[in-house]
Formats: C-alpha cells, structure tokens, sequence
C-alpha cells in the first residue's frame, strides 16, 4: 500500500431544515490509494450521507472534498468529470430496467467514455466472465436475483475502469443467502487492490477485508482505526455500546 | 307471418330510401368527408403541436424540480433563467387547465388570431395549446414516477443531467406514460368537435348541417358518433400494440 492521498474531506457539514438536523457536522478524512475503509456506525448516523457525499450525489451544506488532487466541491469543477472515476454501487442496485445487462454496462463507457462499442463489449463479457455471469448478457434486470442484480452493478461500475468504489449499504437488501456471493465480489476486488470504501453492517466483511474501520456517530467520526482495535479494543463508549448491540 | 314479412320488407324499403335521402342526395356524403378530413387535420396538428409544447414545458419543470439545489449552489444567471421559464409554464398551466376549451377557443378566434382567416389554423393552434398543458404534466408525472435511484445510477457513472435523462429516464417514462398520453389523444380528438363554435366544418359541424338540411336527426348523427368510434378504435388498437412492444423486450 503506498501513501498517496485519493480523497481528503475537510470540515465536511451537511445540514438539512436549516441547520435543525445535522447529518454530517464537521467531518474530517483522508482516504489512501489501495485501502479498504469500512463505515460502521448506527442507523441515522450520517454514514449513506457522507459517502453519499464523496460523490456530490448529496451536496454538502459546507467543507470541501480534494479528490485526486482536485477540489470538486468548488462549484467550477465539473463533476462529471470526476464522477467517471468514482464508482459507485447502491443498496438498490439501480440497475437501468430498460436496458439489457449488457447495455447496462455498456451505456456509460460508449456513451462517456466514448470508447467504441466493440471494445465496450468485450470488456463487459470480460467482466461477467469474471463474476460467473457470462450467460445474462441479454437477459433483463427483472430477470436476476437480488444478488445477482448487486455483482452486475458492481461489474457495471468497473468498466469505468474508477480509481475507487463507493458501496452504498451493498448487501442490505439482499436475501441472507446472497450476501456472500457479493461479499466475495468485492473481497476479490480489494485483493487486487482497488480502493473502496464501503458503507455495510457486515462486520465479518470489515474483519477480514478492512485495512481501516470508521466508527461515525452524530455527523463525525467517533473512532477509527484497524478492525483489530475497533472490534478488539474499542475505546469510546458510544462504540463499545454500538458493537455489545450487534455482535 | 306474410303479413309480417311485408312490413318488415316496407319498413326496409323506407330506410334504404331515408338513408339515400340523407347521404347520397346532393352528394351530402362529402360534407363528412369534407368534416372528417378537417378534423383529422386539426387533430394531427394540435396533437404534434401539443406534443412539442408538452416535453418543453415537462422539460423546464423537472428539469428545475431536480437541479434546483446545485443551481442555487453554483449561482449565476442559469438559476434565475430557468426558475424565470419555470415560472412562466406554471402560469401556462394554470390558465389553460383553468378555463373551459370552447372559451379559450373563442378567445383566439376573436381576440387573438382574429386576422388569421383560416378557421383550421385558429382550431390548430388552440387545441395545441391546450392539449399542450395537459400532456406537459403527463410527461412530467412519468418522469417523476421513475426512482430516483436510476437517476443517480446514470449521475454515479459520469453521465450529465441531459444524458441521464436521454438515455435513461425519458425511455422508461415514455413506457410508463403511454396509456395515459393515449387517453389524452382520444379526448383531443373528441375535443375538436366543438370547432362547429367558431364556423369550421369538422365531422360534428358537418353531422349537424345535414341534420339541419335534411330534418333528420338519427342517421347523420349516428353516423357522426360511429365514425368517432371507429377512429378511437383504431387509435387504442395501435396504441395497445406499440405497448406490448415496449413491454416485451423487458421479458
């Protein structure tokens, strides 16, 4: 893992009513080329909004992000620019029902990208072949199961070739049966180094898989550190309460 | 039983003869000719007219409802612009789905395009204009039916506001709006039969002359109501067809 900074968030606010809610309250991060960050935290802790944020698909009330060295909350910045190498993956899926899966992942490289449509083809045959979805190139969204939907879009994400991935809750809407199936997807996607950072009640994922584990609570981050000391030795009470809740 | 059979035989006779009367005499025939071609006329204008009014003022709509907040953030002339014409088709709306369809078209026809002598034309516009309103806030609807995840899948990926919409939103909310948009294409073929109002000789206007010439009542209108028939018919056949194509290839 080298030490370059991807994404620097400073004093990060995201208030809604007027400032009467405070999603995010001053939230400060740095996030490394290579590593694996796993938000943990309570439900209505600000954890969707801040990840939400990294993106801009959630405007932030104040603070700025610096994503590979450009600050692109600056209303100058064109974000969609940056978007391109930001992938992200939704607790909904949202795969586009009106399109093939094929198309699915195709549409943004042709129509972005502007790589050409043969190219795009293979690169999506090559990206299903390695999820072991070959077959559903033409099949329709409404055709898959849940888990099967969440591998497509993260396949979907990947052929923007993005310098890192944002998981929004990925296995929550997911049968029990098939969390793992798309936990495996993306522990062989942080073994070959990708930078991801995953919002997930799946403790078990952040274990094994996390090179950093963020405790948010409030709008802030209350805690961070690897999941050994988060899990084996936490220090604030408010992770101490939250981890005798859930494991 | 003979008996019968001979008045049913006069009683026959007397249609055929009524019948020839009121169509083929004088060549009245070509009076629904003449009325129905004008309204297909009318309603093909005003429905392309309406159309192109309805994605504009849809498009200004959703387009402010969903980039209100980053416009407001980055500031500049674009917001004001475009909460200007947001404004501007909330007042359009307002006023054409406010007031009946026979007052606006007396309107236009006696104030507005009183220069214009071509009955058709004031016809066209008015009912465009109208049907306009009514199919923005359908296409609206349907855009604002789509889940708002599939909008920030399309954001997600790089795609801007205006290819989101494109290649995403717009194709799944046509689907959803079909029907709907059919409905308002029959009632806008109805609608146009109250052109008579200003003096254009549509399928009704032309029904009620031969009434008038001929003092019978029952074939002309008859006939008047079963060609609308058959015209809605046909249209919510295609229309029915074209949406189990679109359905289809989701299968």
């Amino acid at each position: 893992m080298n030490g370059n900074v991807l994404i620097k968030v400073n004093d990060l606010k995201k208030h809604y009513n007027g400032g009467t809610v405070k999603a995010l309250d001053g939230l400060n991060c740095e996030i490394k080329k290579g590593e694996v960050v796993v938000i943990i935290g309570p439900s209505g802790c600000g954890k969707s909004t801040f990840l939400r944020s990294l993106n801009l698909l959630e405007l932030p009330t104040s603070g700025e992000i610096i994503f590979d060295g450009v600050k692109i909350t600056d209303p100058k910045t064109d974000i969609n620019l940056h978007r391109q190498k930001m992938g992200m993956v939704f607790q909904q899926f949202n795969l586009f029902n009106n399109l093939s899966i094929s198309d699915n992942i195709t549409l943004a490289p042709i129509k972005v990208l502007k790589m050409n449509k043969a190219d795009a083809q293979k690169k999506a045959e090559e990206l299903l072949e390695r999820i072991g979805l070959p077959d559903k190139a033409g099949a329709y969204p409404q055709q898959l199961s849940g888990g099967q939907k969440q591998r497509i879009a993260i396949v979907r994400a990947l052929a923007m070739s993005p310098d890192v991935m944002l998981f929004d809750e990925p296995t929550s809407a997911l049968d029990p049966e098939m969390v793992g199936e798309v936990l495996d997807v993306m522990k062989e996607l942080a073994a070959e180094g990708m930078t991801m950072v995953v919002v997930t009640h799946e403790m078990g994922f952040a274990r094994e898989v996390a090179s950093r584990v963020i405790f948010m609570d409030e709008g802030i981050i209350q805690e961070e550190g690897t999941p050994e000391e988060i899990f084996g030795n936490p220090k604030c009470e408010r992770l101490k309460s939250f981890l005798s809740k859930i494991l | 039983m003979d008996k019968l059979i001979d008045n049913l035989i006069i009683e026959f006779n007397q249609f055929v003869d009524k019948f020839k009367f009121v169509f083929i005499e004088d060549d009245r025939w070509k009076w629904l000719v003449e009325g129905l071609g004008n309204t297909l006329k009318i309603t093909a204008v005003s429905l392309i007219i309406g159309i192109i009014i309805g994605v504009l003022v849809a498009a200004v709509r959703s387009s402010f409802d969903k980039n209100r907040e980053t416009m407001k953030m980055h500031g500049g002339l674009g917001y004001y612009a475009l909460a200007m014409l947001n404004a501007l088709c909330k007042v359009y709306l307002t006023i054409i789905r406010g007031t009946p369809v026979v007052v606006q078209l007396l309107i236009i026809y006696f104030i507005i395009l009183r220069s214009v002598s071509d009955g058709n034309v004031v016809a066209m516009v008015c009912f465009g204009i109208n049907s306009g309103a009514y199919v923005a806030e359908i296409f609206r609807s349907g855009i604002m039916s789509i889940d708002e995840g599939q909008f920030e899948a399309g954001r997600s990926l790089g795609f801007n506001y205006f290819q989101t919409m494109r290649y995403i939103i717009v194709p799944q909310a046509f689907k959803t709006v079909l029907p709907t948009l059919c409905n308002e294409f029959i009632v806008l073929i109805k609608e146009t039969s109250i052109a008579g109002y200003v003096g254009i000789m549509d399928l009704t206007k032309a029904g009620d002359l031969m009434r008038g010439r001929t003092y019978e009542a029952f074939m002309p209108l008859i006939a008047v109501a079963l060609i609308y028939l058959v015209i809605v018919m046909i249209l919510t056949w295609a229309v029915g067809k074209l949406e189990r194509r679109l359905r289809k290839n989701e299968r």
